[in-house]
């Protein structure tokens, strides 16, 4: 399975998580990382080109801080220009049927925070909802989602163990050893156009 | 106590250069007027401080104009000496041809015999390498294409001076006895010649190439620094010799080796050192130029000499504009290219004893011929002059060469100039589906974007009743992209009395040119080179490993920040005090903005949800 890695952290010098996972996955071969804020510093984002990429992959991958309970702004912007009426969904929309949509974040608050006694009051799952429909209308199989919580604060070895989670998942997803249908989010029903285009 | 005769002659003309440069200079006038009227004034004419050995001087001087041209040649690699190839041998070819052609031909008819005047016009052809490289560089234009087609004249000349020296005994009546050549191989056979002169290029070619860097590293090595200026010296010496050895122009030989050079790791270790000698000789030449200008000759008929001198000048100016156009130069360039060439050399003195040697020049006529290239080479700095404030400013006006077009449509955008700044403005606009009304002073730009499709009106955006002709009564916006700084102020001046409503973005040259128009009342202005150099710093950043969007922001940044910095600025431009302030206090500002420097970074700090969580 080739895998896209949609990469965004707007301010990379003072990211310790994200720095690591990016770094994990790097020059894998099957694998395309693509900084959208190193590719497109002005916003102007290409929109041919990026369908383009979507094309040539099977698992698209999210890969981004969790901010405000969401993406950095660039990756709002991606999903704004590039998952054209028509092309993403829409009736004659069927060019991402059958493909995975993946998001790999890194949260500042703990895990716990994320439940509905937390302070987050929500589950990350929940939270992360908006991806999960985006994913459903554009024909996708949406996985789990890999999250690292505690950024900053997190202890060394924590995170080492971590980061080389998600280089398995990835590694593990591209080459077929895990199967990425047995890694459909929870709360997650694949829609009738997923398995129309793969049959 | 006896000086020598040596230590007083220098001491007078370094006191002449040392007066008179730097008042011609601080006069606007150029140091080669300066020395020339500076050589004058110390010339048997007026004081009289110099004389007889004034001959003698300027031979020595000439070894001046022998390393300049060592030093234009270090300049020039032999790439961009083959891209001149077409100037050199077209311009150059046609203007030695058609300036003798046309002065033998008026010297003809004035009274000279055909072979005299044949000779007469040869030896005017010439122009001053000396006087014009050295006006061009203190100017700047060098590298001009005016520049550039004026040197390759000149180095055309170089090498006519050559079958010229070959040719001219053919015309002479009687093979003369006076004729005294400094080469030492004119007795050989005519193949052993032209072999020794070729193997002279070869020698210096070759020599160049394989022989001149162990040299100069073993020179270099010693550390010792005359050492590198004497072999510096001995090189551009050498070549001089070697070169009157097979006949050779000097100052062509010691070009050569200069191109050969310029590619060499020494080149800027030997301008650096043969440059005060340049200078220096150059300066000691002009003054010769000027001590030697025959007053005696000049006062016995003084309207026959000025009257040549002039008509000789005008004749020269006619021709080399002529073939200017020829060669499709614009009319601006040409007339730079005229006035710059008009005048005679220092080849002429060369040529000139050669023919009268020869017995092809009476002694009389040689006598008129010298005076009337000296006052040609001093009124030369005058032309440069002129040409910069009478007869630039003739295109530029443009109303004396061609009326403004009568302009028949009207937009909600008026572009005033549509240069490299303004083009860019409009084809934008354009490419928007926006109509637009583009005026242009440069006649011939116009014509040639016309052919590719592109509306522009010929006429100068300062004047009213032109403005009112392109619709500014109902316009919204004028874009003002004049290269021109006084022009851009004197639209916004016109603009504002006359046309109050319209909405003006201006192309502005620097900070302080920013600092007047926003005083003016214009908001919207643009440093030329503001945004590009903005565009550089960011890659830059991005080069040396700095994440391409934290560049990209800190390029912005530095942006809104500049320009709020420079209207706070226009508010106190005068006062020195306030403004030195300003710049104090905004630096240290500007790096607390870029180093994201704040209470809380609005980005990535993930530490602001750990806060939180120890209160709570």
């Amino acid at each position: 399975m080739k895998i896209l890695v949609i990469f965004a952290h707007p301010k990379m010098s003072e990211s310790i998580v994200q720095v690591q996972m990016l770094g994990a996955i790097r020059n894998l071969e099957g694998v395309t990382i693509h900084d959208l804020y190193a590719a497109y510093p002005d916003f102007l984002i290409d929109v041919d080109h990026e369908q383009a990429l979507l094309l040539e992959h099977d698992l698209v991958v999210l890969q981004h801080p969790f901010y405000w309970y969401s993406s950095p702004a660039i990756i709002k912007e991606w999903l704004d220009l590039v998952l054209e009426h028509n092309w993403a969904y829409g009736n004659l929309g069927t060019k991402l049927h059958g493909k995975f949509m993946m998001q790999a974040i890194s949260t500042g608050g703990p895990e716990h925070f994320y439940n509905p006694k937390g302070k987050n009051r929500f589950e990350i799952r929940e939270l992360l909802n908006p991806f999960n429909q985006t994913a459903y209308l554009c024909g996708m199989a949406y996985l789990e989602p890999f999250a690292i919580f505690v950024g900053r604060r997190i202890p060394e070895t924590d995170l080492v163990q971590r980061v080389e989670n998600y280089r398995d998942l990835i590694i593990g997803l591209r080459d077929g050893k895990i199967a990425p249908l047995g890694n459909i989010a929870l709360n997650y029903s694949l829609p009738g156009n997923f398995a129309l285009k793969k049959a | 106590m006896h000086l020598p005769d040596f230590l007083i002659g220098a001491f007078v003309y370094l006191a002449a250069a040392v007066i008179a440069a730097p008042i011609a200079s601080r006069l606007g006038l150029g140091s080669v007027l300066g020395y020339l009227v500076a050589g004058i004034l110390i010339g048997p004419a007026v004081l009289g401080l110099v004389g007889s050995e004034g001959q003698d001087v300027l031979h020595f001087a000439e070894f001046g104009v022998i390393v300049m041209l060592f030093l234009v040649g270090l300049e020039l690699q032999p790439s961009k000496l083959w891209s001149l190839r077409k100037p050199i041998l077209g311009l150059g070819g046609l203007q030695v041809l058609g300036t003798s052609a046309s002065i033998a031909l008026a010297a003809y008819f004035i009274g000279l015999d055909w072979k005299a005047a044949i000779a007469a016009g040869l030896i005017l052809a010439m122009s001053s390498t000396a006087i014009v490289i050295q006006s061009l560089n203190e100017r700047g234009q060098l590298k001009t294409f005016a520049g550039q087609s004026s040197f390759s004249v000149l180095l055309f000349q170089d090498i006519a001076i050559i079958p010229m020296l070959a040719l001219l005994p053919l015309l002479a009546v009687q093979q003369s006895t006076a004729h005294e050549s400094t080469s030492l191989i004119a007795e050989l056979p005519a193949w052993a010649q032209t072999l020794s002169v070729l193997a002279a290029v070869a020698a210096i070619v070759l020599a160049g190439r394989y022989l001149m860097r162990p040299l100069f590293r073993f020179v270099a090595q010693s550390g010792i620094r005359e050492i590198f200026v004497a072999f510096a010296l001995l090189i551009v010496v050498g070549i001089t010799l070697m070169m009157q050895f097979v006949g050779l122009s000097a100052a062509l030989g010691t070009f050569l080796a200069g191109v050969v050079l310029a590619e060499s790791e020494y080149r800027h270790e030997l301008e650096m050192d043969l440059d005060p000698f340049k200078g220096l000789l150059l300066a000691v030449f002009f003054m010769a130029v000027g001590a030697g200008i025959d007053f005696n000759l000049l006062m016995a008929n003084p309207l026959q000499i000025l009257g040549l001198v002039l008509g000789f000048v005008i004749l020269k100016l006619v021709v080399l504009y002529v073939i200017a156009r020829i060669f499709r130069m614009k009319g601006p360039d040409s007339a730079h290219f005229a006035f710059s060439l008009a005048q005679g050399g220092e080849f002429a003195f060369v040529l000139i004893s050669f023919c009268l040697g020869l017995g092809l020049l009476l002694a009389t006529q040689a006598a008129v011929l010298v005076a009337i290239v000296a006052i040609s080479m001093a009124l030369a700095p005058l032309l440069f002059i002129a040409n910069e404030n009478f007869v630039q400013p003739l295109f530029a006006r443009g109303g004396q060469i061609r009326d403004a077009d009568v302009i028949d449509e009207t937009a909600r955008v008026i572009i005033a100039g549509h240069g490299r700044f303004g083009m860019t403005v409009g084809r934008m606009l354009q490419g928007k589906g926006y109509k637009t009304v583009v005026l242009d002073h440069d006649a011939e730009q116009i014509d040639a974007l016309r052919k590719f499709g592109f509306k522009l009106f010929y006429g100068d955006a300062s004047r009213v009743d032109l403005l009112e002709a392109a619709g500014a009564r109902t316009a919204e916006v004028l874009v003002i992209a004049v290269d021109e700084r006084e022009k851009i102020s004197g639209i916004v001046a016109t603009v504002k009395k006359h046309f109050p409503h319209l909405r003006i973005f201006s192309r502005v040259f620097d900070r302080v040119h920013a600092y007047e128009l926003i005083n003016a009342g214009v908001n919207d202005v643009y440093r030329e080179v503001f945004s590009s150099s903005l565009d550089m710093g960011e890659d830059v950043l991005v080069a040396l490993g700095q994440h391409p969007f934290e560049a990209h922001r800190a390029a912005n940044t530095f942006k809104k920040f500049d320009e709020k910095v420079v209207r706070e600025q226009a508010r106190h431009a005068g006062d020195n005090d306030k403004m030195v302030d300003i710049v104090r206090s905004s630096r240290a500002e500007l790096s607390r903005v870029l180093a994201g420097d704040r209470a809380v970074s609005p980005l990535g700090d993930d530490q602001a949800w750990e806060d939180n969580d120890g209160r709570s």
